[in-house]
């Protein structure tokens, strides 16, 4: 699979640039979902990446080209110390958590109301129910996992003591499982979609391993997400995602000031 | 947690999360610890709720509007365009986080009177703050400023920047009394007339910062981050937390452990003791006898401030309804030892609700009554619907940390802007780290993944 919807150089029109945040209990696989997104790539058994929290993918649709900024939680959401600014702004949130840990959609459920009470009231949202190769009958297993292992699983869910090493064990513990099935699913497609549609939330189950499922989140958000709204608002105060908004030109008192002058030239010369 | 750090850091104010960033990158292991359940500490921007529950324990009135709408800074500062603070957010990258604007206008009260400050140099020499023959003295005054270079000796006319005390330079430009307020306070922003006694540098680097910082975007020196002052700590809290710093609100420090020789071993937090190699925290986390090690104080009081946060429904009268602006009362025009600041912002920097005005009056507390003090900056400010006064204690670390290598940060001070807390990140760094602080452009290149 390769990232299909990236946009081709001769790409018509301005994109319109599109915060994006992710959100969900650790572990659940949300930077290995923008991974496969940006980069088509996949990495088991993964370390919390070092350096590497805000990507940005471009993502065709008709004629228009959006640019996604995709802020990670930069692991802020081990202890649920996102920052106000991380919500600040942003038009789409994906909201992840792991269809073989029950207590994962249950933190899902909260980063929801979180989002409903801190973000944009427009802000578009998607559930995704990611590691979902791990209930996959195709897989190479010979016999189904009991349920009393993935249990286990799921005392560690809420683990306010975690550590990043502990994590990183955790998934690869699932990543390297011996039995795959889908007896290993803790949270039914059904429960999960239910509760999507009650709360008007866009829903996909998706595989950062496999790539399943994927791009439609970003595609599905992307037809969601008004964006010629936003093309509009890019003008006023709070009308856009970060650094892109005040240049679309002088808003209601005073365009912003760019502080990367001398650098801004030549970012922005490759950002089209 | 049976993990070791490299450093705990106590409090997520702005000084704690700039170090937590520059740590991180650094490559040091930092958990980072705050009380509250929201980032900042004292140079947080709270939101109503969360405004009038620290001041009144009540809900806000509902004709203010959202909750959301609101980010009411706590302590009364602005960025120099030019200074420090802008240099470390454009080095760490924290810049794509956030978005500045300018505040729109710069004023001194004088004899009675709000008057603009001249946006330049030359336009000071024009304006009508001075006499034609005075005007002169100080064209020439500014010409030497502009025209010094450290290695030519005829460029320095005399005055050795070392040495020669401030008022020796005034008294060798002729320059008045009005005009030397002029310089000292409205533009080198010295909060005290002290300066005059000490080697001319220090005054000339201000001139320099504020001229500099005047020139980069034209109607004053100041830059503000929209949604207020509190998103600096937050996103020098990414920057760290990106490199790896774990963050950690909403948990009370019951007690800071040392050694039986007084040496610090970790921190107490919900029954557990985690442990780090070192300590950095603002003064709140050492005030209390929990903090002090072997009954040693490891801080003190250098003075306090007083602070009035004022929720208006008007633009400050007589500043031609900027939407922001810095307004100076030098000591001597109301009879003080100490300048008394305004500063304003409004909606357009996202802190309030459209047609609200947050104004903060402060001064350096010289009597028994304090809020007194304030008086002639509230009376120039109009009807105010509600007013917030605070009494701030400014603490300094009382040792260098060498031994107990507990780094205590300064208090936020009554300057004006952000200098002296980048002059503190630097002081702790190099009591912490042993080094000076380089900062180094970020070459990760986070972000720069774009799909081909
Ligand atoms: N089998 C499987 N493992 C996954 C999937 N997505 C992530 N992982 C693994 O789960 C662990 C945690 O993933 P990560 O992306 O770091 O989670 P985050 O903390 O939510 O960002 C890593 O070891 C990943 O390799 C998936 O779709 N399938
Ligand atoms: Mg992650």
């Amino acid at each position: 699979m390769s990232a299909p919807a990236a946009a081709p150089a001769e790409a018509p029109a301005r994109p319109v640039q599109v915060k994006l945040v992710l959100l969900g209990e650790s572990a659940v696989g949300k930077s290995s979902v923008v991974l496969r997104f940006c980069q088509n790539d996949f990495q088991a058994n993964k370390e919390p990446t070092i350096g590497a929290a805000f990507l940005t993918q471009r993502c065709r649709l008709e004629d228009k080209v959006i640019k996604f900024e995709i802020w990670d939680t930069a692991g802020q959401e081990r202890f649920r110390s996102l920052s106000p600014m991380y919500y600040r702004n942003a038009q789409a949130a994906v909201v992840v958590y792991d269809v073989t840990k029950s207590a994962s959609l249950e933190q899902a459920k909260t980063w929801v109301k979180e989002l409903q009470r801190q973000a944009n009231p427009n802000i578009v949202i998607a559930l995704a129910g990611n590691k979902v190769d791990l209930v996959r009958p195709s897989s190479d297993s010979d016999e189904p996992s009991t349920p009393t292992s993935a249990t286990s699983d799921d005392d560690e869910a809420d683990d306010a003591t975690a550590t990043p090493e502990d994590d990183a064990a955790e998934g690869g513990d699932e990543e390297g499982a011996v039995a795959a099935s889908e007896s290993r699913r803790q949270v039914s497609r059904e429960e999960a979609e239910e509760y999507a549609k009650e709360c008007g939330l866009l829903f996909f189950e998706t595989s950062a391993k496999t790539g399943e499922g994927v791009v439609e989140v970003f595609t599905e958000i992307a037809k969601k997400i008004p964006l010629d709204h936003i093309l509009a608002s890019t003008r006023g105060p709070g009308g856009a995602a970060g650094r892109g908004a005040g240049r679309g030109g002088p808003a209601a008192g005073g365009a912003s000031v760019n502080l990367n002058e001398e650098e801004s030239a030549k970012k922005d010369a490759c950002a089209c | 947690m049976d993990e070791e750090y490299d450093f705990i850091i106590l409090g997520t104010g702005l000084t704690e999360c700039v170090l937590s960033g520059l740590l991180s990158v650094e490559g040091k292991k930092v958990l980072h610890m705050d009380r509250n359940d929201y980032y900042g500490a004292e140079s947080a921007s709270l939101n109503l709720t969360q405004l009038y529950k620290r001041f009144r324990n009540s809900e806000p009135p509902a004709e203010l509007g959202r909750d959301r709408d609101y980010a009411v800074d706590l302590i009364p500062k602005f960025m120099m365009a030019n200074g420090e603070m802008t240099r470390m957010l454009v080095h760490t990258d924290v810049t794509r986080y956030l978005e500045f604007k300018q505040i729109a206008g710069s004023y001194v009260l004088r004899d009675g009177r709000i008057a603009k400050v001249p946006s330049t140099e030359m336009e000071a020499v024009r304006s009508s703050l001075m006499g034609l023959f005075e005007k002169r003295r100080a064209k020439k005054f500014f010409e030497w400023v502009q025209n010094y270079r450290e290695d030519d000796l005829a460029t320095h006319q005399g005055v050795d920047l070392d040495k020669t005390p401030m008022k020796d330079v005034y008294y060798k430009f002729g320059l008045e009394a009005g005009t030397q307020d002029f310089i000292g306070h409205a533009m080198s922003l010295h909060l005290d007339d002290t300066y005059m006694t000490r080697p001319a540098r220090e005054t000339y680097d201000r001139i320099v910062l504020y001229t500099s910082s005047m020139a980069r975007y034209g109607k004053s020196p100041y830059i503000y981050p929209l949604y207020g002052l509190g998103e600096l700590p937050q996103g020098f809290a990414r920057l760290s937390a990106i490199y790896g710093g774990t963050y950690m609100l909403d948990k009370p420090v019951e007690e800071i452990v040392y050694d039986d020789k007084g040496k610090f071993v970790g921190v107490k937090s919900g029954g557990e003791t985690v442990k780090a190699a070192k300590v950095i925290g603002d003064p709140s986390y050492f005030s209390d006898e929990s903090g002090k090690g072997k009954g040693e104080d490891k801080i003190f009081l250098e003075g306090r401030v007083v602070r009035a946060i004022c929720i208006l429904k008007h633009p400050i009268p007589n500043t031609d309804d900027s939407d922001s602006v810095q307004l100076i009362i030098p000591q001597n025009q109301v009879g003080r030892k100490h300048d008394i600041y305004i500063a304003e912002v409004s909606s357009t920097h996202n802190v309030c609700a459209k047609d609200v005005y947050i104004a903060m009056v402060s001064t350096v507390v010289e009597t028994n009554d304090p809020e007194a003090e304030l008086e002639p900056g509230l009376k120039l400010l109009g009807p105010i619907y509600d007013k917030f006064v605070e009494v701030a204690p400014i603490f300094s670390p009382a040792s260098s940390g060498s031994y107990d290598n507990v780094f205590v940060t300064r208090s936020y001070d009554s300057t004006s802007h952000f200098e002296t807390v980048c002059d503190d990140v630097k002081d702790v760094w190099r009591r912490a780290i042993g080094s000076e602080l380089v900062l180094k452009k970020r070459e990760d290149g986070e972000g720069i993944q774009e799909a081909a």
